[in-house]
């Protein structure tokens, strides 16, 4: 369980994270959204012990998080960065090592992940020669190949073409399942969405948002319904309780304040022409960012 | 294996499988063979064929006298009479036919002259050699003028009987302040190219995990104190293995040479054999400790710059205190005694080179070689100290070029990051 308390981190009169308080549970994937200095990359490397909190405590499974537990925590940076001149065999025997992996464990899980990304084939590359997208899985690689306990990935699909993102992410819901703790950020909403179940929004170094995704989801209130017809459907924004619309290709999204507005929506729409489609949808993640963060994100 | 061995070795295993390790360090050994075989290599292209210089003798009696002075200063220079004209001469000197024209004169007083006319006048010890030779006639004629005969005339020209004797009982005598000399000749050279090869790798090697991102899953596994220290002790590996590859091929250069040449060797011939052990050990004492001082120093610098193109920027000031060291150290050989050698082989940057030099040329009492050592060390822990502070608040700092503001600002982030600073 990785516990943070009540954690603060200033850098002279900034302060970056500002009472942080989380906990995440093993086996669970926890997600950290937040627009760019929103405090998530400070959050991480103070929970990798790379920066000390100026007030707060952060532990793992009632542990002060050091150099004594960094065998037990595995982190992908959201810069990426490898040894361009070393070969893939050779970086991930150096970063396992250090891991305080022996070769022969380090072996057998490289043969293990590269076939799983099927890989192979650059086992015996210069990174340098990989492929963007191929220097990523050899990153995420490094970040998992001593099987830790808390896995840290800062950003993990972004830069990523759609079928390594499915890769990567099947990778990620596998190591869920064998018990890893994961904590991630990222921009992208549908990610979070998809893999978490608990999550937290920051926004300028304070957590905004935080809890199960269900609920936030729930106690949001708002909903939208999405409706699709063969007329004009703009009138429909003026209907009391409407907060916000948005037209589509063939349709309009409308934000409303409760979900009996979806009724008098409906109501509305009846005997006006052939409805395609109505739909009383769950606010989505996206939607409850842009509400809370203030700002359109991406 | 510790992670203090897995950074060491990496660092030590990756320098020396790399191209520019190999390259330097076969040239080098290259190189130390053809420089102490050279008489053997000039012997191979061939004895230099005998020089013909020709001479037009308008004096009508140097000519014989010339040749026989030339015989004893220079076997393959032969002086000739040249019968035809001065154009003639001239002619003959231009197709190659002689090395070079010799008109013999008297000037008004009766005293030779001699001009040399050549090709060109590039030929310095040739020319060197005729002009001695007319010098000695010159002075032999001028003193038979005057009366004076081949007695009185060497007793001229011996020279004086100096012996220099020291009273100390510690002191240096002649023959041990030359090998020292050349002892600590060596030593700065190689602490020179050391510290200039070496130092800027690790300066390297720090920004160029700083600049391709590694360095975050580094100090996420490692201690940066740990990191700093694995890397230097790892270049100091590879420091030492190349020392130990260039003194094995020197030694087996000079062994060949020994058996080519057939005659003594170049360490009998400087009795480099019979340097005192003390003095050895010093010298890799101090040269050792050197090179941690400076390469300290490298990796604190090269924590704070985020591009490996900015490692020069960081260099120069560094470069410029080692050559001021060298150039100490050069006026030092002359003059060992001076105050100011004696204070500067105290500041700890000067320290491996001056306090060596002084260690060899004087008889330094025991506290202050001590004293020297202690400063250095001193030094070398204290650089460690901020080296590792800045080094940890430095990898996290990216852009801006490198300033006084940056250092401050990397010392202030790693102070609020004390916490794990310890643990290497």
């Amino acid at each position: 369980m990785l516990t943070i308390n009540e954690v603060r981190k200033q850098f002279g009169s900034f302060t970056a994270v500002d009472g942080i308080n989380l906990q995440i549970p093993r086996g669970e994937i926890f997600g950290l959204l937040g627009a760019n200095g929103a405090g998530k990359t400070t959050t991480f490397r103070m929970i990798l012990g790379l920066l000390t909190p100026s007030q707060g405590r952060i532990t793992w499974n009632d542990k002060e998080i050091s150099y004594e537990t960094s065998d037990l925590i595995g982190y992908l940076p959201e810069e990426r960065g490898l040894y361009p001149k070393l070969t893939v065999r050779e970086q991930l025997i150096y970063l396992g090592q250090l891991r305080g992996m022996t070769r022969s464990q380090i072996q057998e899980q490289t043969d293990k992940w590269l076939k799983r990304f099927g890989a192979e084939e650059y086992l015996n590359k210069k990174v340098e020669a990989l492929s963007k997208g191929n220097q990523q899985k050899i990153q995420f690689i490094a970040a998992v190949l001593h099987r830790p306990e808390l896995l840290i990935l800062d950003e993990p699909f972004s830069g990523l073409d759609p079928v390594n993102v499915e890769l990567l992410k099947s990778a990620v819901n596998e190591l869920k399942k064998e018990g890893t703790t994961i904590v991630f950020s990222s921009h992208r909403m549908e990610h979070v969405e998809e893999l978490c179940q608990h999550l937290c929004i920051m926004h300028r170094g304070k957590s905004v948002v935080q809890g199960n995704l269900k609920e936030i989801k729930r106690s949001f209130g708002k909903k939208n319904v999405s409706v699709k017809a063969d007329f004009d459907l703009i009138y429909l924004k003026d209907t009391a309780g409407v907060i916000k619309h948005r037209t589509t290709g063939d349709g309009i999204i409308l934000q409303i304040e409760r979900e009996e507005v979806a009724k008098d929506l409906f109501q509305a729409i009846q005997s006006k022409g052939f409805v395609r489609k109505f739909e009383l949808e769950e606010p989505s993640l996206n939607d409850i960012f842009i509400e809370k963060v203030g700002v359109v994100h991406e | 294996m510790s992670k203090f061995m897995t950074v060491m070795m990496h660092t030590y295993r990756s320098k020396i499988k790399s191209k520019p390790f190999l390259i330097t360090t076969l040239i080098t050994i290259g190189l130390l063979f053809v420089i102490t075989n050279m008489n053997e290599i000039t012997k191979m292209f061939g004895e230099d064929e005998a020089s013909k210089i020709g001479v037009i003798d308008r004096t009508g009696e140097t000519l014989p006298a010339l040749q026989t002075q030339l015989k004893q200063t220079n076997d393959d220079l032969k002086a000739e009479a040249f019968t035809k004209s001065e154009s003639e001469a001239e002619k003959a000197v231009l197709d190659g036919k002689i090395e070079g024209l010799l008109i013999l004169d008297k000037d008004a007083s009766g005293i030779i002259t001699g001009t040399y006319k050549a090709e060109d006048v590039t030929q310095q010890s040739l020319i060197a050699d005729v002009e001695l030779a007319l010098q000695q006639i010159k002075n032999k004629s001028a003193a038979e003028s005057i009366g004076l005969n081949q007695e009185q005339l060497a007793a001229i020209y011996s020279p004086v009987t100096f012996a220099k004797e020291s009273l100390s009982d510690s002191a240096k005598s002649e023959e041990e302040a030359a090998q020292v000399y050349i002892l600590v000749y060596v030593v700065l050279f190689f602490m020179y190219m050391a510290v200039m090869m070496y130092g800027s790798m690790i300066a390297v090697e720090v920004a160029t995990e700083k600049s391709s991102r590694v360095m975050e899953i580094l100090i996420s596994s490692v201690s940066p104190v740990t990191q700093m220290f694995g890397k230097i002790f790892g270049i100091v590996l590879v420091a030492l293995t190349q020392l130990a590859l260039f003194v094995a091929g020197g030694f087996l250069a000079v062994k060949l040479n020994g058996q080519l040449s057939g005659s003594e060797s170049i360490i009998n011939e400087l009795k480099l054999n019979e340097i005192p052990t003390s003095l050895i050990i010093y010298a890799l004492v101090f040269f050792i400790l050197g090179f941690f001082l400076y390469s300290t120093l490298f990796a604190m610098l090269g924590s704070l710059i985020s591009r490996v193109e900015e490692v020069n920027n960081l260099m120069t000031p560094v470069v410029i205190v080692i050559v001021a060291a060298f150039m100490i150290a050069m006026f030092g050989r002359e003059n060992p005694e001076s105050g100011f050698v004696a204070a500067a082989s105290y500041f700890p940057l000067f320290t491996p080179m001056l306090m060596l030099l002084r260690v060899g040329m004087l008889s330094l009492p025991v506290w202050e070689v001590a004293l020297g050592i202690s400063v250095l060390v001193g030094a070398i822990f204290l650089f460690a100290i901020i080296g590792a502070r800045v080094y940890r608040g430095g990898v996290l700092m990216y852009g801006n070029a490198p300033s006084l503001k940056l250092f401050k600002q990397a010392l202030l982030l790693s102070k609020q990051e004390k916490k794990n600073t310890t643990d290497i």
